[in-house]
């Protein structure tokens, strides 16, 4: 038995050592926005991160986030930079089929907490393991600067 | 997948009704929801979920008006991503006279008489064909629906109908100050007939068409509340994950599972005829119990087969085998000038979509249903017929929204499978593949060996042109009825039948080359015009360097007579800075021109090689004419998303097989492009008032020509064979030993075990 702590709340979890979180979230807990799609840490779409740091929960097993401060993307959108973050995703309209958004906001959400003004480079070393196939990339990386500075770079979708 | 954009054919055997019947068909299209085709509403707004007790206005297949006011536009093609429900949704609301933020959107049940896609000859989303068959079927069935509330409105008012208005789901009569909301009059507009025949607004009054609209699926898509098939949770339902047999075509032989039933959360092990499934507690149960199986194959016919085999063969089909001739005209042997050939070889490829393949199943002895995201809702009710023995009307499909197709969901085969488990027990079940499963079952792009020349004469000017492409056929599989008569399957030549430029004698032709029996073919985004594309646009970059002529300079010389593909070349040359400043040393600008998927395409791509061959995309224009645009944010995320996927099977992507089977097991060796190796995308949208071309794949398609000539203008190498060997492209032996510039940025990634 394993207490967890998530999105702010204790949570108890009876599982196996060495479940990786993400199979604790999603199959256990029902916390499905963190997604599964490699299972060794090569495409970045289980991230979340702990104590504010971005982790691959693919990899990590349950005994390494114990008493640490788990936060998924149901609950990014509480932080100030979380809700920038999602918000830039909305302005811009990065997400096409969506399923690796979850885990670049992830991502993008602790590089914008350690960097408030991250340069291009800064950029391509925190968002390289986080795979896109529909190829959002550019995106991406405008929806970070947006969320960055507030300026708006690309054309807004309406209404 | 089909291949061009002409009426459906009736030797197709087409369900699909003209749309006047679809406009007849509301009756049966509401009985058919209320048995339970309704599965699951998303929608931007919180607009009220229609309810079967209340009366409501259901004119055709794609709209329901709840007298409550809720407005529910059903979606004839899936959503993977490619904005395929905006777009729709966009459509229907334009005629309709309601706001985007007005609407739910719903998944089609599958229904082959009211959803086939005329273009595809199937209820499927494919081939870039969303827009070009929902263009008017759509805005006629929005038109329909606003003649019919409006009539209802004006009998109320006792006034004529052209006297009313329409905007925002509101009907208004502005001489006396009247209106009424779409949802208080569903109930009269119920009782009365829509018209025969609607009047399409004019293009130039669109609210809607052509504006940077929000996409209808994005909300639950930054915040994780959107779910995907992998996220299906089914009261009682447990977790599976299979391995079939490597090789192809090879069987499963014996299975020791008594490791696997000791791990905690293991429930049962289950075999099929090719494959072991083992069902747990959890998805992490069920891949321990998997990998702590002890499985014996048989390996079938192909169990030695390599890919240096495959190119051997097609090699010798290629210069031996019967051709099928794609199009021909005039005389190519009587030709006179100078030859110049190339042979050109393109790999097998998997799709790697994010979400891993799943299907989650529940089969009882009285029914079936299937939660699945599919490109063929109703094929997936085939092929569970087939393993259930139930009747059609038992089984459900639920499709949900899907983490990437790119042909791969156009396959039921792992819904097959994933019924074929389920059945062998009494609860639901969701199926998951690992990522591994994913790379090594997947329905491959086929391997081509295709053989190109051209007579020219001094100038360059083509005087005859032969392409011979090898290859296995998709049609065959996917839809046999849809060969030509000559047993040609079009997907082979289609773009390299008909090219841009004038050329006065041709002749293209297919060698049918099949795979060994059981190795699984399947449609890959960008299909033929990928694969001849690249051969074709390549090569006239090749005949522009051995006349000596700039590669623009060249293509303005043998353009053919269209006028958009000049236009789309000339704006990509002012767009690009081609004509002025030169790139520096080892590095290159490569353009590309073509036609797909009835739009009209240009790309620049620019490229640096490192002394050691490593390739690093600096900077690509992409200009489309795609006729009139429905969602312009939605161009220019396919063409930049479509060029990311098609760079990175030129670079990185490539499936080999060795004893049988793919070599290639996850994203560390089947690589895919990354962020930091993307560079700024600019797409300029050629304006126009044609009708729509179609637009997810072209980028695509352009994207592995533009890069290789782009290489080539920066190193002088030819690369004729993809993917790209970087060894090649090294300055020379010593610049291999010499240690690497910039090393990539992906070393930086934080590992997901903790320090």
């Amino acid at each position: 038995m394993f207490v967890l702590s998530i999105n702010g709340n204790d949570t108890q979890v009876d599982v196996p050592d060495d479940m990786p979180l993400l199979w604790v979230l999603r199959d256990v807990l029902g916390l499905n926005g963190t997604k599964f799609g490699c299972g060794m840490a090569q495409c970045g779409a289980c991230t979340v991160h702990l104590d504010g740091r971005a982790v691959r929960s693919c990899v990590l097993p349950v005994t390494g986030a114990v008493g640490k401060k788990i936060t998924t993307i149901e609950g990014i959108g509480a932080t100030d930079i979380g809700k920038r973050v999602q918000q830039a995703w909305l302005g811009i309209e990065v997400a096409q089929c969506g399923y690796c958004q979850t885990g670049q906001i992830m991502s993008a959400t602790a590089l914008l907490a350690e960097k408030a003004q991250p340069t291009d480079a800064d950029i391509d070393a925190a968002m390289s393991g986080n795979l896109c196939r529909c190829g959002t990339y550019a995106r991406i990386r405008a929806a970070i600067k947006q969320a960055a500075t507030g300026q708006i770079s690309l054309p807004q979708t309406v209404a | 997948m089909m291949l061009r954009v002409d009426p459906a054919r009736d030797d197709l055997g087409l369900q699909n009704p003209s749309r006047r019947e679809l406009l007849k068909q509301g009756g049966l299209v509401v009985a058919f929801m209320w048995l339970g085709g309704a599965s699951r509403v998303w929608g931007f707004a919180d607009g009220a979920r229609l309810d079967a007790n209340h009366p409501q206005f259901a004119p055709n297949a794609f709209i329901r008006v709840g007298s409550d006011g809720g407005v529910q536009l059903v979606m004839p093609c899936i959503e993977m991503g490619q904005g395929a429900y905006t777009g729709q949704a966009t459509l229907l609301a334009e005629e309709l006279d309601v706001g985007l933020d007005q609407i739910t959107v719903e998944h089609a049940p599958p229904n082959r008489k009211l959803y086939a896609n005329p273009l595809l000859g199937d209820q499927a989303t494919g081939g870039s064909t969303t827009i070009r068959f929902c263009w008017t079927t759509l805005r006629d069935a929005g038109a329909a629906a606003r003649a019919v509330l409006v009539a209802a409105a004006a009998q109320r008012w006792k006034v004529d109908p052209s006297q009313c208005s329409t905007s925002r789901g509101v009907v208004t009569h502005a001489a006396t100050g009247r209106s009424l909301r779409y949802g208080e009059l569903a109930d009269a507009a119920a009782m009365l007939t829509p018209p025969a025949k609607v009047t399409l607004k004019d293009p130039s009054s669109f609210q809607l068409i052509g504006k940077p609209l929000r996409r209808v699926d994005t909300p639950g898509k930054v915040d994780g509340s959107l779910p995907f098939g992998i996220d299906i949770r089914v009261p009682g339902m447990k977790v599976a994950t299979v391995r079939a047999c490597p090789t192809f075509g090879g069987t499963l032989a014996s299975v020791d599972d008594t490791r696997a039933r000791a791990v905690p959360g293991v429930l049962k092990v289950v075999k099929l005829a090719n494959a072991v499934a083992v069902i747990a507690e959890h998805f992490w149960a069920a891949r321990k119990g998997l990998e702590a199986l002890y499985v014996e194959w048989h390996r079938g016919p192909a169990g030695d087969y390599t890919t240096e085999q495959l190119f051997k063969d097609m090699a010798d089909a290629s210069e031996h085998g019967t051709p099928i001739l794609g199009r021909e005209a005039g005389h190519v042997d009587g030709a006179e000038g100078k030859l110049i050939s190339a042979t050109y070889r393109l790999p097998l490829l998997a799709h790697a979509t994010m979400e891993p393949i799943n299907a989650t199943v529940h089969v009882r002895p009285d029914g079936c249903d299937i939660w699945v995201g599919t490109q063929v809702p109703a094929r997936c009710v085939d092929v569970a017929m087939k393993v259930t023995g139930l009747p059609a009307e038992r089984i459900q499909v639920h499709n949900q929204y899907m983490g990437g197709g790119f042909g791969r969901r156009l396959f039921e085969d792992s819904v097959e499978q994933a019924v074929a488990i389920a059945r062998q027990v009494d609860y639901p079940v969701k199926v998951i593949w690992t990522r591994e499963e994913d790379i090594a079952q997947d329905r491959y792009r086929p391997a081509y060996y295709d053989r190109i020349s051209a007579t020219i004469d001094e100038q360059g000017h083509l005087q005859a042109w032969t392409d011979r492409t090898t290859g296995a056929s998709v049609m065959a599989v996917f839809a046999p009825q849809a060969m030509g008569k000559n047993g040609l399957d079009s997907d082979l030549v289609e773009c390299a039948a008909e090219l841009p430029y004038a050329v006065p004698n041709l002749r293209v032709d297919w060698v049918r080359h099949e795979m060994p029996k059981g190795f699984p073919v399947g449609w890959w985004r960008g299909v033929g015009p990928t694969h001849n594309v690249f051969v074709v646009e390549s090569f006239i970059d090749e005949l522009a360097h051995a006349v000596g002529k700039d590669p623009v300079a060249y293509r303005r010389e043998i353009l053919g007579a269209d006028p958009r593909v000049k236009g789309v070349l000339e704006l990509a040359v002012e767009k690009s800075g081609w004509d002025k400043a030169s790139p520096g040393a080892r590095q290159g600008r490569g353009i590309a021109l073509a036609a797909p998927f009835g739009s009209y395409l240009c790309v620049v791509t620019d490229v640096e090689v490192s002394p050691q061959g490593e390739v690093r995309l600096r900077r690509a224009v992409a200009v489309v004419d795609c006729g009139m645009v429905v969602n312009p944010n939605t161009v220019e995320a396919q063409i930049q998303g479509g060029l990311v996927f098609g760079w990175s099977a030129a670079l990185y992507s490539g499936i080999t097989l060795k004893q049988g089977a793919v070599e290639q097991r996850n994203f560390n060796d089947y690589r895919v492009l990354r962020l930091n190796q993307t560079p700024p995308i600019e797409v300029y949208v050629v304006p126009s008032k044609e009708a729509p071309g179609g637009i997810g794949e072209t980028g695509t398609v352009m994207a592995m020509p533009s890069l290789a000539n782009a290489i080539f203008a920066a190193t002088g190498v030819r690369l004729r064979t993809l993917p790209i060997d970087a060894s090649a492209l090294a300055q020379d032996k010593q610049s291999l030993q010499s240690p690497v510039a910039s090393a990539s940025a992906a070393g930086a990634v934080s590992p997901g075990i903790l320090a």
